[in-house]
Parts: structure tokens; sequence; C-alpha cells
């Protein structure tokens, strides 16, 4: 993981419920995320099952988006296990999401792989702001910084920060001599 | 203060006497299991931060089961599988289901059980968001992804985060025509889909104690679909009946202690239940069959780990006896030992085989998880357009079987056989 603290870049908003089928869908599931080209082609797929009234996430013959956010509503990520969601924003070249909730396994995918940041807002951030409008976050302080310069405080990460600060479960067991070095 | 069943089990992995919900805990596991969408990414990390030549944490408490996207000529599926029997030889694995020889069992969350890998008190991790199933058991069982799974393929040790549990509780007697199904269905449609996120959901009550391991499988299957992190049903006689010549393992019976704390009770009276589907496309978007009864249909499938097993396609054969199916109705049994049933239970004098070509449903398929979640384009039974199908599965997302245009209501096979007499949804009481 980045030891950025502050990112900037365009948010793209998505409403409540957006399920692992539409951040990738099932027909892309035989590519392998550990696979370097294979994770391309996943980032070029992600959010390609969502319903024609969004705009394209990635475009037509492209691997990146131009986005640095995600921006949802409540229960993002809901749906199956498939850790090919987040590797697939990820490999977007998505580095947060912020979402009123999310769904409990998506969640721990983001934070086992480090892949990205997944970040509770208690307001209806969704409701706020518009596609590609632009951000800035900053982990330090937990808030995200909208373009008329108000800022919104997210939830703290907590006990799940840890292990995304040391860069993923395996980083995490290793400093806490779980694992050998 | 007393500790819920899941709570106990939790403690007893991570040599404590007793946990409280939001504690982090490292616990020890007692059996990973893996197929072929998740497999090979999951041994990847695994051989990435281990080392290739690194073993499992114990060749006998990893299954490898391949169960998703087994009969198509797709490319990559097929390697998927292959990358499976590679790492099952490679780490010397003692349970690998190849879909290449007789050893093939068909979905996991059946397999799983009817091979004998699920006992009451053990600690389960899988890498899909179903293996809440094994809760039935009375174990704890849940699903990660990759990473955490090649971790725990590595380590045997697994970074978990207590859940708060919610309990739900039917007391009495399930009226004609409600199932498993509707119970989950009702369960999930009252808190909504992400309304126990993070939590246990617990079953419990005369109505559920009356239920057969099939019926109780499907109910901690879905618990997923409320966003719990696991289902749970606490063992008793009929667990043991079920576990008979299964295994040989000894187990640990857990149940809630008469004063655990839970972060919410949900009470139900059996009897006034009533058959329920899941509209498109949310399985929280729950309703009474009855209102909206006469949706035209266009599709049947009574399949998957949620509605392809033995006691499903009892019910839905109940309803089909000497009748006519008058849309496209399919059959796919989740498992070889499923599929072996189908020959085996007789309703008067007739097996459930004969039964379903009778009616005019389509030939029976090979048992695999088949079109509950679309697959390569080559998949039986895959929408390919706006289909309106009336499904035993459990998922009814945009896109899930297939076509973004076509629309799934999840009901039970009661339900789904009944519509399939009427190419309309209908309520099964009215033929049952
Ligand atoms: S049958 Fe469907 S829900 Fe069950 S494991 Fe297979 S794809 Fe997943």
């Amino acid at each position: 993981m980045s030891q950025e603290k502050i990112l900037k870049g365009k948010a793209y908003v998505l409403d409540d419920k957006i399920d692992t089928d539409q951040i990738i869908p099932a027909c892309y599931l035989t590519l392998v995320p550990t696979i370097p080209e294979e994770r391309v082609a996943l980032g070029s797929h992600a959010l390609s099952g969502l319903p024609e009234r969004y705009p394209r996430f990635v475009k037509e013959g492209e691997s990146k988006c131009e986005y640095t956010f995600i921006v949802a509503g409540r229960d993002f990520g809901c749906g199956s296990s498939r850790e090919h969601a987040p590797v697939a924003l990820s490999a977007a070249g998505v580095k947060a999401v912020i979402a009123e909730s999310y769904a409990r396994i998506f969640f721990r995918n983001c934070i086992m792989t480090g892949s990205l940041f997944p970040l509770e807002t208690p307001v209806k951030l969704n409701e706020r702001v518009k596609n590609g409008d632009e951000l800035t976050l900053d982990l330090e302080n937990n808030t995200v910084i909208l373009p008329d310069g108000e800022k919104i405080s997210l939830t703290p990460l907590g006990a799940a920060g840890e292990v995304i600060e040391a860069g993923g479960i395996f980083e995490f067991a290793r400093e806490s001599g779980m694992i050998s070095k | 203060m007393g500790q819920t069943i899941t709570e106990k089990i939790i403690a007893k992995h991570a040599g404590k006497d007793s946990v409280i919900p939001g504690e982090t805990v490292w616990v020890s596991v007692d059996l990973v299991m893996t197929h072929d969408v998740c497999g090979p990414p999951s041994f990847a990390i695994m051989e990435r931060e281990f080392g290739s030549d690194a073993p499992v944490f114990d060749r006998e408490k990893v299954v490898l089961i391949p169960d998703h996207f087994i009969f198509t000529k797709d490319p990559a599926s097929i390697r998927n599988v292959d990358l499976l029997r590679g790492y099952a030889k490679r780490k010397n694995i003692k349970y690998f289901y190849d879909p290449a020889n007789e050893t093939y069992r068909g979905v996991c969350h059946v397999g799983l059980p009817q091979a004998g890998h699920c006992r009451p008190g053990e600690l389960v991790i899988g890498t899909d968001s179903h293996t809440c199933t094994y809760g039935a058991f009375g174990e704890f069982s849940t699903g990660v992804g990759n990473t955490d799974a090649g971790f725990v393929l590595g380590t045997g040790k697994f970074l978990l985060k207590v859940p708060r549990s919610l309990l739900f509780l039917f007391e009495g007697k399930l009226p004609k025509g409600v199932m498993g199904k509707d119970i989950i269905l009702t369960s999930i449609g009252r808190i909504g889909s992400d309304g126990a996120t993070y939590c246990t959901m617990e079953f419990r009550g005369s109505a559920i104690s009356d239920l057969c391991m099939d019926e109780r499988m499907t109910i901690c299957n879905m618990a997923v679909e409320a966003g719990a992190k696991n289902g749970i049903i606490a063992p008793d006689e009929k667990t043991r009946e079920y576990l008979k010549g299964r295994t040989a393992v000894p187990y640990t019976e857990y149940q809630s202690d008469p004063d655990a704390c839970y972060a919410a009770k949900y009470e139900f009276k059996a009897e006034e239940l009533v058959p329920v589907v899941a509209k498109p496309y949310s399985p929280g978007n729950v309703c009474p069959v009855k209102e909206v009864a006469g949706t035209k249909l266009t599709q049947v499938y009574i399949g998957s780990c949620t509605g392809g097993k033995t006691a499903d396609f009892k019910a839905a054969a109940e309803v089909l006896k000497g009748r006519k199916v008058k849309i496209r109705t399919i059959i796919t049994p989740a498992t070889k030992e499923v599929a072996a049933s189908l020959d085996a239970e007789k309703i008067d004098g007739q097996t459930l085989r004969e039964i379903f070509e009778a009616a005019g449903c389509d030939p029976i398929q090979p048992p695999s998880c088949g079109a509950c979640m679309g697959g390569p384009i080559d998949t039986y039974g895959r929408t390919m357009a706006d289909e309106v199908v009336v499904s035993t599965t459990n998922r009814n997302f945009p896109g899930r079987m297939g076509s973004m245009q076509s629309q799934v209501y999840l009901a039970s096979p009661y339900t789904a056989a009944a519509s399939a007499l009427f190419g309309v949804l209908t309520d099964p009481r009215e033929v049952l």
C-alpha cells in the first residue's frame, strides 16, 4: 500500500447496494488476480456490470479509469466473496472507496490485501458529490474535502487500520511475530 | 455472563475461556475449503508469501472441490481445474474431488457435509461467501477472500473479529407449503439485505428443530444475504443422525447459554409464515407469493447449494407428480449424491427422475453450480436475454444468472414447481 497520506483525484459516484456482480461480473472470474496481465484485464472490466444509467467507468479499449475514488451508499460490495472485486477496482486505478457501509467480506478483502482503503462516512456523501468532482482525502486526519472546501469526517478504521498500515495480513502477521519474516 | 454457541466455538479455537463481541482474536482453523474460482489465486498468494515448496498447514484439513465452471469448453475454466489438480499433487492434499474421475462431487456446500467434512463445534473458512451453509451443523463457518485463504493455507490461523449474535426464534409448526427457504427469506425480508452485517444469525425454535438437515442448510446458506458473518443452528439428534456413517472424527457439541447476550432478537410464529419470494434485484426484496401471483415467467430453475438438495427435489416432485410444466424447467442437482437420490427416492412408486421427466422438465443436468451464477456463455440454463426466472438459488442481483436484462425471483422449490405448472408465479398451497 502506498504511504501517501493525502490523496487527490476524481470521484465516481454510485448508489446503495452495489454488489460484486456489478463490480466484476462472474464471466471474468476465470482471470487470476495474481497473474499481472490478468490483473490488468480485471481492471479494464471493473464496474462493467453496472446498469446502463451510469457512465462507463473504464473507457472502451483502456485498462485504467480516470477516477481515484469511489463514493457509494450503503452495503457496498455485497454478494460474493470474490477478491477480484477490490482487485479490479485497484487495478483500474482506484485508491479508496468512501461509502456509508460495506458488506463484510468486501471490507475484509480490502484490508487483507491492502489494495484499497474502505472508508466509512456517516453522511450520505453520494448525494453531495457528483460524478467527476475533485476530492481530497486526508488519511491522517480521516477527512475528505469536497470541491467547495467543506471537510467531512470519516469513521476511523480501528483495528483493521493496523492491518492496512502494515500492508496487508502477511505483513501484519510478520510484524506481530505470528509468522517468520 | 452466558455465551452464545458462536462465542463458545470461537473462544475454544482462540485458546480462551470466553470472548466478547468486537474483540479481535487469532483462531486456529479446522478446515479450509476452496474451489475452482478462488483456489488458483489463493494458491498463488500462499506460494508467493511462503515459497513455492511451502507445505499447507495440514494436508488433511484442506478440501479442494471444483464445482463452479465444470461442464464448459471455456479454456480459462479448464485451466483453473488443472491448477487445482497440480496444487493437490504438489501439496499432497488428501481431499481433492477431481471432475476427471469418480471422486468428483459437485457443489462444495452440499458436497462437504455429504463427504463428512462438517462437524459440530469446528471452525471452517472457505473461499466462497456461502461457506456459512455449514453452520447448519452447529459449527462456525464463514466465507473469505483469496488473501485470507492464502494466509490460512500456510498457517492454519485466521484473524477474526468476534461477531455480535442476532437470534431468530421460530416457535410452532410450519404450515403446509412453507419451507426452510421461506424461513430464511422471511428473516432477510424483516432485517434487510444488510441487516446482519458483521453479525451472527442464530436460528432456534421448534420449527427449526423439526427441519431436516437439508432444510437447515438452506437457512444457514443464505445468512450471508443479510450480510451475516455466519449462520448457525445448534446440533441435535438430527445432526448426529446425519453424521453417522459420514464421519468417524469425534466432535464437541455446543449450545448457547440461556443467559447468552444477543444484540437483537426476532421472534416469529411458525404458523403465521406463508410462501414468499424475493423479487428482483435483491434477496432482501421479499413479499408473499400471493402479492405477485400471476407474474409471467419464462423459465424455472431448481438447483444450487441453496435449492438443489434431495429435500428440494422431493418438494418439487411432490408438486409436479402427475402434472405437466408449462414453461422451460431446469433441474440441476447440486452433487452426485443428490443426483443418485433422484433415482432412489420415490413418491407413490415413481422415482423423482421419472416424475420430472414425465412432467416435461428439461433433461436433468450433471451436478455442479450450473446456471446459478450465470457462468461461461455455454452454461446450460444461463439467461441470455430478457428471461423472467423463478429460481431456488440465493441471489437475484442484476446479471446474476447471465443476462443483465433477465429478472430472477428467488423462491422455495414448492413455489418454483407450482409456478412451472402455470408459467406464472403461483402460491404452492393452491396445488398441494
Ligand atoms: S451453487 Fe451458486 S451460490 Fe452455490 S456455490 Fe455454486 S455458484 Fe455459489
